[in-house]
C-alpha cells in the first residue's frame, strides 16, 4: 500500500470539530497495524462466548437495545455495554480520536455503508474473512453485502439496508388529482402540476444532500467513484451523474423542490402537513415516520422509486450500516459472536420485530414480514414494495474512500446550486475537483 | 412649586418592551411546547395551546425514557457544578484574595496571565485540554470536566478587584494585632465581607458549568457520564437517523426542567448579589 497511513488518519479526522487534536495524536499515537488477520474459528467463537467477558458497543441503532436484552439472557456470562457514542459523523470522529489515541476504542462499532472503506482502509478494522463470514455469502441481500466489502475483503456485517422507494402522502395526490410517478419525467410533471395547483406545496424537500445524490446517481447507474487499492478515479459527469443533474436541476431551476432541510423540525412538520409530498428514501424510512409523523397517519403510502425507463425496476441503496469490529477491540471472537448473533438468525429476527427493515436475505422473504400491514400506510403492505426494491438495487457501485470527508464538504460545492445561480453540473464539477485535490494529499492516486 | 414630572422617554419604553418580549418569548414557547404531544408539536401554532395538556405525561417521559438516563444525566450537571463550579469559587476567592491584600514576588507576573486568560475564550483551550487530558487517560472520566471548570481567571480578577475594594487593610491589620491567624483571619473577617463577591463569581462559574458543552463533547464518550445538555443533543441527534426515534417532545420538555435549576439559583441568591453590589458601593 502506498498510501501514507498517518497523514490519512489525519485527514480522515478533519471532520468534526476535535480536529486539530486529532492530528497532532494520529502524529503519536500507537502504531499496531501489524498486518496480521486473525484466524477465528467457530468454535473460538463459541468457546468464548461460552467462557463470557464484556463487550463495548458503540451504535445508536435503537433495536439493539432488544437484541443486547436477549442476547445476554442466552449467554449470560456475556455483559454487552451499549453506548450510543453520537450518530453517525460524530461517532465516526469519536472513533477515529479514540483509534488515534489508541484507546478508548469500542468491542464492536455501528458504521454506516458509506463511511466503511474509509475506515478499512485506514486499516482500522479487522479483517473478517479469518472468521469465516465469507461463508456467510447469500445470509444478506445483495446491496448490504456488497457494502461491507471492500477491495474484496469483508469489513464487516451488514446491520440494515436502505433500499429506495417511492413514499408519498395519498392525500395530497388524491386532492389534486396526481397520479403516483412511475417514471422520471411523470415525476417532474406530477412536481408541476402539485405546485400549480397548491403554491406552498411541493414535490419534495432539498437542500443538498450528499446521501441523497449519490444515491440517485446509482439508481441512474452512475459509477462515479472507482476503487482499485490506493487508485481511485472520480467521475461525476458519468452518465449517470449526468442524467440525474439534468433531471433535479429542472425542480431545482423551477423552484419545485421545497427549500428545506432533511431532518429538521421544518421537515417533519412538511411531512406532516402536506408541503412536502413524496420521498425518495431508504426503506427504513417507516419508522421514523411512525415516530416523527404522528399527525400524517393513515395518508402515505409506499410506491416503487420512479425509473428511468418506463417498466424498469432499478433501484439504490440509502443509508443503511453494519456493525466492524475495529482492530483495537479487545476480544475479537467475543466480538464477531455478538456480531453474529446481531445481524442474523435471532437477533436479526428480533430486530424486525421492532421496526428495522432487514439486511438479511430469510427476513426480508418471510411471508410474515411481507404481509404485514402498517396501519400507518392506511393498512399496505409496505414491506412487499420494500422487499422487491431490496432485490433490485443497480450493482456495480462503490463509494470514496474518504466518503465522509466527501459529503462533509458536498453542502459547500453541490449545494451552491440550491442557492444561487450555480449549476447542479458545475457543482458536480466542483465536488470532484475538491475531492481529487484531498484524495491527492492523502498519498491516493486520483484520476 | 409642583412636583417635577418624571422623565419620560417613549423611545426607552419601546427599548425595553421590545427586550422584554425578545428574553420572554423563548421561554413562553418552551414552556407552551412543553405541554404538547409529539404528534401535536407539529401540527399546531408553536405559541398557543393545542392538544391534550401532556405536560405531566412529557415530564414522566422525559424522567423514564431510556431506562431513566435523564436523571443521570441530571445528576452528573449536578455533580460537575458542585465540585466544578464550587471548586472554581473558592480557588478564586483563595488567589483573588491573596492577590489583593498581600505583596509577593511575581504579582505584576501573575496579574498579566490573569488578564490574558481572561482574553483566551474556553473554546480555544478546549483541544489543548483534550490532548492533554488524553495523555493523562483521563478522556470519558468526570475528571476530564471537573478539573477544566475548576479554572475561571474571569472569577480570580472579579475577586480580585472585590477584595481590593470591600476589605480594607486596616480591618486585617487590626485582626493581626488582635493575635488572629491568617487563616482565621480570612475566615471569620474577610470571606463575611467577600460573600457577595463569592456569589456572584459562583453564580457566574454555575452558568458556566451547566451551560457546558464543547468540552464535554470531547472529553466524554460514554453517555453515563453526559452532562444534560450533551444528552439532550443526543435525543435530539435521534430524529435524524435512519429507524431512529423522534422524541422532541421529550427534548423539549427536558430542555424546561434543565433551565428550571439555574431560574432557582438565580432568584434564591439574587438578593445576595443585590446586597452586595451596594456593599461595594460604600466607602469608608
Amino acid at each position: 500500500m502506498t498510501i501514507n497511513r498517518r497523514a490519512f488518519l489525519r485527514g480522515a479526522a478533519a471532520l468534526g470539530t476535535a480536529a486539530a487534536a486529532t492530528a497532532a495524536l494520529a502524529a503519536c499515537g500507537s502504531d499496531d497495524d501489524g498486518g496480521d488477520n486473525p484466524t477465528v474459528s467457530a468454535n473460538d467463537v463459541d468457546a468464548a462466548l461460552a467462557a463470557g467477558g464484556t463487550l463495548t458497543v458503540w451504535a445508536w441503532e435503537t433495536t439493539l437495545k432488544q437484541v443486547v436484552t436477549e442476547f445476554q439472557k442466552k449467554y449470560p456470562k456475556v455483559t454487552v455495554n451499549l453506548v450510543n457514542a453520537g450518530t453517525g459523523d460524530k461517532q465516526y470522529t469519536a472513533l477515529q480520536n479514540a483509534i488515534s489515541a489508541g484507546s478508548g476504542v469500542p468491542d464492536l462499532a455501528q458504521i454506516e455503508y458509506y463511511a466503511l472503506p474509509q475506515f478499512a482502509l485506514g486499516k482500522s478494522l479487522v479483517d473478517l474473512s479469518g472468521f469465516g463470514a465469507n461463508s456467510l455469502d447469500g445470509t444478506f441481500t445483495p446491496g448490504p453485502w456488497a457494502s461491507v466489502k471492500s477491495g474484496g475483503v469483508t469489513y464487516g456485517l451488514p446491520m440494515d439496508s436502505g433500499p429506495m422507494a417511492l413514499f408519498y402522502n395519498k392525500d395530497v395526490f388524491d386532492k389534486h388529482g396526481i397520479a403516483v410517478p412511475a417514471t422520471w419525467d411523470e415525476y417532474v410533471a406530477a412536481a408541476k402540476k402539485l405546485h400549480a395547483a397548491d403554491p406552498k406545496a411541493y414535490i419534495t424537500s432539498d437542500t443538498g444532500d450528499a446521501g441523497f445524490t449519490t444515491s440517485m446517481i446509482w439508481q441512474a447507474g452512475g459509477k462515479p467513484f472507482q476503487v482499485d487499492g490506493s487508485n481511485v478515479k472520480i467521475n461525476l459527469a458519468d452518465e449517470g451523474s449526468t442524467k440525474f443533474a439534468g433531471l433535479w436541476q429542472q425542480l431545482v431551476s423551477d423552484k419545485l423542490v421545497a427549500p428545506i432541510s432533511g431532518w429538521s423540525d421544518a421537515w417533519y412538520k412538511g411531512l406532516g402537513d402536506g408541503t412536502i409530498a413524496t420521498l425518495i428514501i431508504g426503506a427504513w424510512m417507516p419508522a421514523n415516520l411512525e415516530s416523527g409523523v404522528a399527525a400524517a397517519k393513515g395518508k402515505w403510502r409506499v410506491a416503487p422509486m420512479p425509473q428511468w425507463t418506463a417498466g424498469g425496476t432499478a433501484t439504490a441503496e440509502n443509508g443503511g450500516s453494519g456493525l466492524a469490529i475495529p482492530k483495537l477491540g479487545k476480544n475479537n471472537a467475543l466480538a464477531y459472536g455478538f456480531m453474529k448473533y446481531a445481524t442474523t438468525g435471532e437477533g436479526a429476527q428480533i430486530r424486525v420485530d421492532n421496526g428495522a427493515f432487514p439486511a438479511t436475505v430469510e427476513q426480508v422473504n418471510a411471508d410474515a414480514f411481507k404481509n404485514k400491514e402498517f396501519p400507518y400506510f392506511g393498512g399496505q403492505k409496505v414491506n412487499e414494495v420494500l422487499a422487491a426494491a431490496a432485490s433490485s438495487v443497480v450493482t456495480g457501485w462503490s463509494y470514496l474512500p474518504f466518503q465522509v470527508y466527501a459529503n462533509s464538504i458536498f453542502n459547500d460545492t453541490v449545494g451552491k446550486a440550491y442557492v444561487s445561480s450555480t449549476t447542479l453540473t458545475d457543482g458536480l464539477k466542483a465536488w470532484q475537483d475538491a475531492a481529487v485535490k484531498y484524495g491527492k494529499d492523502q498519498g491516493f492516486t486520483v484520476n | 412649586m409642583t412636583a417635577r414630572a418624571r422623565k419620560r422617554s417613549p423611545l426607552l419604553t419601546v427599548l425595553t418592551a421590545i427586550m422584554l418580549l425578545y428574553s420572554l418569548v423563548p421561554l413562553v414557547w418552551l414552556f407552551i411546547n412543553s405541554t404538547k404531544s409529539q404528534a401535536s408539536l407539529f401540527d399546531s401554532f408553536g405559541l398557543w395551546f393545542s392538544g391534550d395538556f401532556s405536560l405531566f405525561t412529557n415530564i414522566r417521559d422525559t424522567l423514564t425514557y431510556d431506562d431513566g438516563v435523564f436523571v443521570r444525566w441530571l445528576l452528573n450537571t449536578l455533580l460537575y457544578v458542585v465540585l466544578g463550579a464550587g471548586g472554581a469559587t473558592a480557588l478564586a476567592t483563595l488567589g483573588g484574595y491573596a492577590l489583593a491584600k498581600f505583596d509577593f514576588f511575581g504579582k505584576r507576573a501573575v496579574f498579566a496571565v490573569v488578564i490574558g486568560a481572561v482574553a483566551v475564550p474556553t473554546t480555544a483551550l478546549a483541544v489543548p485540554t483534550f490532548l492533554m487530558f488524553s495523555k493523562l487517560g483521563l478522556t470519558n472520566t468526570p475528571w476530564a470536566v471537573i478539573i477544566p471548570s475548576l479554572i475561571s481567571p474571569f472569577g480570580l480578577y472579579l475577586m480580585w478587584t472585590f477584595a481590593a475594594e470591600a476589605i480594607p487593610g486596616e480591618l486585617i491589620e487590626a485582626a493581626r494585632v488582635d493575635g488572629a491567624g491568617e487563616l482565621r483571619t480570612f475566615l471569620k473577617v474577610c470571606v463575611p465581607l467577600l460573600a457577595p463577591g463569592i456569589v456572584t463569581v459562583s453564580l457566574f462559574t454555575m452558568v458556566a458549568t451547566w451551560n457546558n458543552y464543547f468540552l464535554p463533547l470531547i472529553m466524554l464518550k460514554d453517555p453515563d457520564w453526559y452532562p444534560l445538555t450533551l444528552g439532550l443533543n443526543s435525543w435530539n441527534d435521534q430524529a435524524a437517523t435512519s429507524g431512529g426515534q423522534a422524541v422532541f417532545n421529550l427534548v423539549i420538555t427536558g430542555s424546561l426542567l434543565t433551565i428550571l435549576p439555574l431560574l432557582a439559583a438565580f432568584l434564591f441568591l439574587q438578593r445576595y448579589w443585590q446586597s452586595g453590589l451596594a456593599a461595594g458601593g460604600v466607602k469608608d
